[in-house]
């Protein structure tokens, strides 16, 4: 157990040289959030400010409601039947909640990634990562310039390299880990303002987790990215604040390199030292 | 020539418990194999039998009718009784028209009641409809007939190649829905979030993702569902009602290959005895094309996951 805190000290040791940007104005704001499958309160009044160009990290244990925080966060809780959201989410100072907000506009301007790859199997590489392209209105790309989207995309994805020489090719055809980079780089081609990932590794390898993890890295130079994970190594490696999720609740929420080293509260550090979850 | 042995750890002496043990496992291991080969017999059998009147009737009609194909039967139309030669192509573009008319019904209708049913899967009209579809794929198709007569028919007043189209379309919806379903609904939530992630509405995510990765399973089920009308009769009794001249117009009676081969296995005469088992053995081959055509595009069936 000891030891496990020294590596976690390890890694913020590397963190803390990003300290110095964490004073950005937020581009999202939570106030007072509550979420309910039919009669069960899985996310229980959180406020959270999410920070411009940065990486948030969302850990806790399994169950307690990270997951649906994050698709709190673009509107997606409320696809699933007998799914109910109380509270506002303000997006750039705008509440997505409110009334005459467009769920489907809201998803536009905020990406989401999920757990298992899931690139459209009857569309090519190429279609794929144009895929959220197809639905922004009023805009109509030529086949140039279409393509040139989708290379950024890809190259923004480091995946480029791998698949330039096929992409009227299956995108099954791909490996995990690069089906997950896919879905990143599809993601990306709408340029998103804010990219939500929802434990974007957990069911790659340690290269392809290394290889997702260096684009989050990358990624923050230009973008807001909120990532659920239930690694805490992964947290401390690609995030520059972290929320403890318990029970529903927010426990603690500060820099990474706190959180990590100086936890607040009893059970946020009975936590990252392993003693349950 | 010798060879070197390798050395091997001295044999274990096994307890007496360990010997009984082990000849009562030989035993009942041995009791276990017959059991096991004696079941494995009886459903190989089994299996052997439920094709076996599928391999008989192939076999028959290739005997009876192999003798009157000839291009003639594909490309001339039936001679009067006494004349030799003739060929059923009112009857085979008669049966072709009718199918397409029957898939101009019931595709659209049945893909629509399909992913309604999957869509909604828990809604009360959606249970409604789903046991209500399920009574209509057993209603008799002589039902079906009847009913396309009373709205089709009758108003009109004359017997059309439209109102057997739409019969046998009618037969279509039900078993083409229920492939629609099921087909739709192994689509995995995960990619139905992840279109709904990218901001596609509700009706694109169910249009261009979800019933576009359940197409090679909805298209298996539409040709089954084709072969399966292709052969029926009893709803063209009323309907289509048979000619014995060429037509393709779709508001005069028209012919189609089931009729023409009741029509002439009835009657008397040896001559169209004999293109009745012709016709017969086409349409079989028809079915037979069909269902392949149906297994090839289920090959083509969607993966997902994929990965390492």
């Amino acid at each position: 157990m000891a030891t496990e805190r020294s590596n976690l000290q390890d890694d913020v040791s590397l963190m803390t040289r990003h300290a110095a940007t964490i004073e950005a104005p937020p581009r999202m704001r939570v106030g007072s959030l509550d979420a309910y499958f039919g009669s069960v309160h899985a996310v229980k009044g959180v406020d959270m400010q999410i920070r411009d160009r940065q990486v948030t990290a969302i850990i806790g244990p399994s169950g307690c409601g990270k997951s649906t925080f994050l698709r709190c966060l673009n509107r997606m809780h409320e696809t699933v039947p007998t799914a109910r959201v109380e509270g506002e989410v303000e997006l750039d100072g705008r509440d997505i909640y409110a009334r005459g907000v467009n769920a489907i506009a809201v998803r536009k301007h905020i990406g989401m990634v999920f757990q298992r790859p899931t690139p459209f199997p009857t569309m090519s590489i190429r279609d794929n990562v144009a895929a959220g392209l197809r639905v922004i209105d009023g805009a109509k790309w030529s086949r140039a310039e279409t393509d040139q989207i989708v290379e950024r995309a890809l190259t923004r994805a480091v995946l480029w390299n791998e698949v330039k020489d096929r992409l009227s090719t299956s995108a099954i055809g791909l490996s995990g880990g690069q089906q997950q980079r896919l879905c990143i780089a599809r993601a990306l081609a709408t340029e998103p303002t804010v990219l939500l990932l929802d434990e974007p590794t957990a069911s790659l390898d340690p290269i392809s987790t290394q290889a997702v993890e260096e684009l989050v890295y990358e990624l923050r130079s230009d973008m807001t990215i909120v990532i659920v994970t239930h690694n805490m190594q992964q947290a401390a490696r690609v995030s520059d604040s972290t929320a403890f999720f318990l029970n529903g609740e927010l426990v603690e929420m500060s820099d990474t390199s706190a959180i990590f080293t100086t936890p607040r509260d009893d059970r946020t550090e009975a936590y990252i030292t392993g003693r349950f979850g | 020539m010798t060879t070197a042995t390798p050395p091997m750890s001295p044999p274990l002496r096994p307890t007496l418990r360990q010997r009984a043990f082990s000849e009562r496992t030989v035993r009942t291991l041995k009791r276990r194999r017959i059991v096991s080969g004696l079941m494995l017999a009886v459903l190989i059998g089994a299996a052997v039998l439920a094709v076996l009147p599928l391999i008989f009737i192939f076999g028959h009609l290739l005997t009876l009718g192999v003798s009157s194909l000839s291009w003639d039967f594909f490309t001339k139309m039936p001679k009067p009784v006494g004349e030799t030669g003739g060929g059923l192509a009112n009857a085979i573009v008669g049966t072709l028209i009718l199918i397409g008319l029957a898939s101009a019904v019931g595709l659209p209708v049945g893909v629509g009641a399909g992913l309604y049913l999957a869509e909604r899967k828990g809604a009360k009209l959606a249970n409604g409809v789903r046991f209500l579809s399920d009574v209509l794929n057993g209603l008799p198709s002589i039902v079906m007939g009847i009913f396309a007569w009373q709205f089709l028919v009758r108003p009109v007043g004359h017997f059309s190649a439209l109102a057997g189209g739409v019969a046998l379309g009618a037969m279509m919806i039900p078993m083409v829905a229920r492939t629609t379903e099921e087909m739709v609904g192994i689509v995995p939530v995960s990619l139905r979030e992840a279109a709904l992630a990218l901001g596609y509405s509700r009706w694109r995510t169910s249009l261009s993702v979800v019933l576009r990765t359940a197409s090679a399973g909805i298209v298996t089920g539409a040709l089954v569902a084709i072969a399966r009308i292709a052969g029926e009769t009893a709803p063209l009794l009323f309907t289509a009602f048979g000619n014995q001249f060429w037509s393709t117009s779709l508001k005069q009676p028209i012919s189609a290959l089931p009729l023409q081969v009741f029509s002439y296995a009835i009657s008397p005469y040896d001559a169209w005895h004999s293109l009745a088992w012709a016709g017969a053995l086409v349409l079989i081959a028809l079915i037979f094309i069909i269902s392949l055509v149906a297994r090839f595009a289920t090959r083509a069936r969607f993966a997902t996951g994929g990965g390492d």
